[in-house]
């Protein structure tokens, strides 16, 4: 058997389906080898490396398994590098595989070659180099293994062109990793005093993270809010993990979070945290953060406890296994009815429902949400590019299926929303996939309206456009003077016409009763269809609190149902 | 997005102490780097690390001392636990036996030699080389005895310097 075959057979064996990549000089008896696993192994093109990476994250998230890219050496794998980093920061596991030059020339600086292992170190959750055939299988069995479980992130596998060619002698058996054990079940004693905790609590508040999608852990999450009636909020990776349209779900918390999610944070006396890091976007500064409350913190990372807040309580495992447990121990006692904080928070979440409908001329960017919230079934996904475009979605987009919001949260990605739309629509082929993007973003990737054209894939990408790099735009009008300093786009291109020269529809609305329509037409038709929808230039993202700041220190206020400042 | 404020790590305002952590990490290529690219990433200062094999074969031993609050030195120990090739972390600071190796070179002459000689003898030094203008003593002790052979030698003038860093190995 060649090494080539091995790669494959490993990738198959640990349920790989698809991949998306790009192939170059020491990867070519890679693709060679693909055309004889073509039934059981699909390679999906893209036009640029570091969407082969977004894609792959992207049908990581959307289905729940690993991702796998693939790329050849030097400018190739360099190009992964950002997607690698996206899919890091927010714990998706993604497999990267390059090439590299024969063993033989490794370190000799020979043409395409790169240190992959050194430039993907600090954006890994491992990375190997493999240098003999023998060793294809088990790495890449201990690749996946790292991979999906404990806390998932990406594996980087650098695999040199001889190393491929070569055939495999005396193949390595599988080994179990020594020093790889997550800790999966949380400790019996602290789950029951979170229960206590929690049932003691006046004003208690569940923050849930991205942990609750990645382990599935939705089902025990809700039963825990609905029989204890406990407000609980998202952070922005952990938004669609409960029905958005809940009662008691306040909203994403953080610098542009809901003013309902940070009022409860800032007032509550107990925080269950669950599968969140804490990010300085979540707390502002951490002095202030949550001045009243008692703090439980559940995470699969030991890492995170304590790293950025105090944890009164902390409890290492997965989340699934805990809240199962921990609703346990809680049932052990009477159904807690409303309190009068829950019942406060109830009519906060009501006054504040943002689910108005604004009617401006030019388009206000929220108008679009309000009206993709209204086509939009439970199995459809949405992603995000990074941006304004991307923190309205946060705040209006209701989503109500786990996996069904994906975007680039701790990393901020500009440019990952359409690739991993891609990736999510191959993972995902009977749900319509809309990339919500800005004109900024869609820019930097807008080369893949040729993969969704060539392969077939039906995205929807939607640009908020309103001619600027509009989250930037923001700060230098709110806090730097309206000094606007490189954030000017003028409406080039015209996207419409660019989808028109990759053979793909486009259409450009510039009046808001036309958003609804040209939504259905793309839903509509079979192939990717661009929306360019032109936005006011100079529209905010409100309320947010500035860098540094806490939570009771927002601005810009919600809006009820009626339109009014509250 | 380039906005917002960088709120490093490594910087908590506990008591500056120091420290002792012994690992076992498996023989592979490039474990150090990951290591020591850890501690770059979030700001800690090591202070000495040492690398050597264990009765184990496959398996080696690191230890590395250096200063930190007590707070910071729990987030490392768990940083550092994240390595796949890591298969365990020891607390050193107490309860161990501490050690280091050192080889030093000293200017001699005929006035100054008999001096290092009683200086080296004194403080458990072994003097390995012997020539007109030099001698040259290793000394393997606890660090701070080897601080103190240090500080004898200098007035004589010390041509070159090289400690290992800490070694530590639990009593019990």
């Amino acid at each position: 058997m060649k090494g080539t075959e091995s790669i494959l057979n490993a990738l198959i064996a640990n349920k790989t389906k698809h991949m998306f990549g790009f192939p170059g000089g020491t990867v070519i008896p890679i693709f060679d080898e693909l055309l004889n696993y073509e039934k059981n192994l699909r390679h999906i093109l893209v036009r640029h490396e570091q969407c082969a990476a977004h894609a792959a994250d992207g049908y990581a998230r959307a289905s729940g398994g690993a991702g796998v890219c693939l790329a050849t050496s030097g400018p190739g794998a360099t190009n992964l590098v950002t997607g690698i980093m996206t899919a890091y920061m927010d714990s998706s596991p993604l497999i990267a595989l390059a090439g590299n030059v024969p063993t033989t020339l490794l370190g000799n600086d020979a043409f395409q070659e790169t240190d992959m292992i050194g430039v993907t170190l600090p954006i890994t959750k491992h990375n190997f180099q493999i240098r003999s055939a023998n060793n294809i299988t088990s790495t890449i069995n201990n690749a996946f293994t790292i991979a999906l479980n404990g806390r998932p992130g990406p594996v980087f596998i650098d695999i040199p062109k001889d190393v491929q060619m070569n055939q495999v002698t005396n193949e390595k058996p599988t080994q179990k990793l020594g020093g790889f054990a997550p800790v999966r079940k949380g400790h019996p004693e602290q789950i029951k005093r979170a229960a206590k905790m929690i049932l003691d609590a006046e004003r208690p508040v569940i923050i849930a993270g991205g942990g609750i999608i990645i382990s599935n852990a939705n089902h025990e999450l809700l039963r825990i809010v609905e029989g204890f009636n406990i407000p609980i909020t998202s952070t922005f990776m952990g938004k669609s993990c409960i029905e958005e349209t809940h009662p008691l779900y306040l909203g994403v918390v953080g610098m542009h979070g809901r003013k309902t999610a940070n009022y409860a944070v800032g007032n509550a006396d107990i925080i269950v945290a669950i599968g969140c890091r804490f990010s300085d976007r979540i707390t502002g500064d951490v002095k202030t953060f949550a001045p009243e409350a008692k703090i439980i913190h559940i995470d699969i990372d030991s890492a995170e406890i304590e790293k950025n807040v105090r944890a009164d309580l902390p409890i290492v495992g997965d989340a699934k296994q805990i809240l199962t447990e921990l609703l346990d121990a809680l049932k052990a006692h009477a159904k807690k009815g409303k309190s009068e904080w829950s019942k406060k928070m109830e009519k906060f979440i009501k006054e504040c429902d943002c689910g108005f409908d604004i009617s401006n001329n030019p388009i206000d960017p929220r108008k679009i949400i309000h009206e993709l919230n209204k086509v939009l079934a439970p199995h459809d996904i949405v992603t995000a590019g990074t941006g304004q475009h991307q923190m309205f979605a946060a705040h209006f987009l209701k989503r109500s299926l786990p996996r069904t919001f994906i975007s680039s949260g701790g990393a901020g990605t500009m440019g990952f929303g359409f690739p991993a739309a891609i990736g999510a629509k191959v993972a995902k082929p009977n749900s319509e996939v809309f990339d919500v993007d800005g004109d900024g973003s869609f820019a930097m990737v807008m080369q893949e309206l040729a993969t969704c054209k060539e392969e077939h894939i039906k995205t929807i990408p939607i640009i908020f456009n309103n001619s600027y790099l509009g989250m930037v735009r923001q700060w230098q009008e709110l806090f730097h003077n309206k000094r606007y300093s490189g954030v000017r786009l003028n409406r080039t291109p015209n996207f419409a016409r660019v989808a028109d020269a990759y053979g793909l529809k486009g259409l450009t609305v510039d009046r808001e009763s036309e958003i609804n329509k040209s939504l259905k037409e793309a839903i509509k038709h079979d192939e990717a269809v661009l929306l360019d929808i032109l936005v006011r230039e100079e529209s905010n993202i409100l309320p947010m609190f500035a860098s540094g700041t806490t939570h009771t220190d927002m601005f810009g206020g919600c809006i009820d149902a009626k339109g009014k400042l509250i | 997005m380039g906005n917002g404020n960088g709120n490093g790590n490594g910087n908590g305002s506990g008591e500056m102490k120091k420290h002792i952590i012994g690992l076992l990490v498996e023989d592979h290529p490039g474990v150090l780097g990951r290591l020591t690219g850890l501690f770059l990433r979030r700001g800690f200062n090591i202070d000495t690390i040492i690398v050597g094999s264990t009765a184990k074969p496959g398996v080696s031993h690191i230890v590395i001392s250096l200063r930190g609050d007590d707070k910071t030195l729990e987030q490392l120990e768990k940083q550092v636990y994240k390595i796949i090739e890591v298969l365990k972390v020891i607390e050193l600071s107490s309860g161990s036996v501490i050690r280091e190796h050192c080889l030093v070179k000293v200017n001699s002459t005929p006035q100054t030699r008999q001096d290092i000689l009683t200086f080296a003898q004194l403080n458990k030094g072994n003097v390995l080389e012997a020539n007109a203008n030099s001698i040259l003593i290793e000394i393997a002790a606890d660090p701070a005895k080897i601080d103190d052979l240090v500080e004898a030698l200098k007035p004589f003038g010390i041509k070159e310097l090289s400690r290992t860093g800490i070694n530590a190995m639990l009593r019990k």
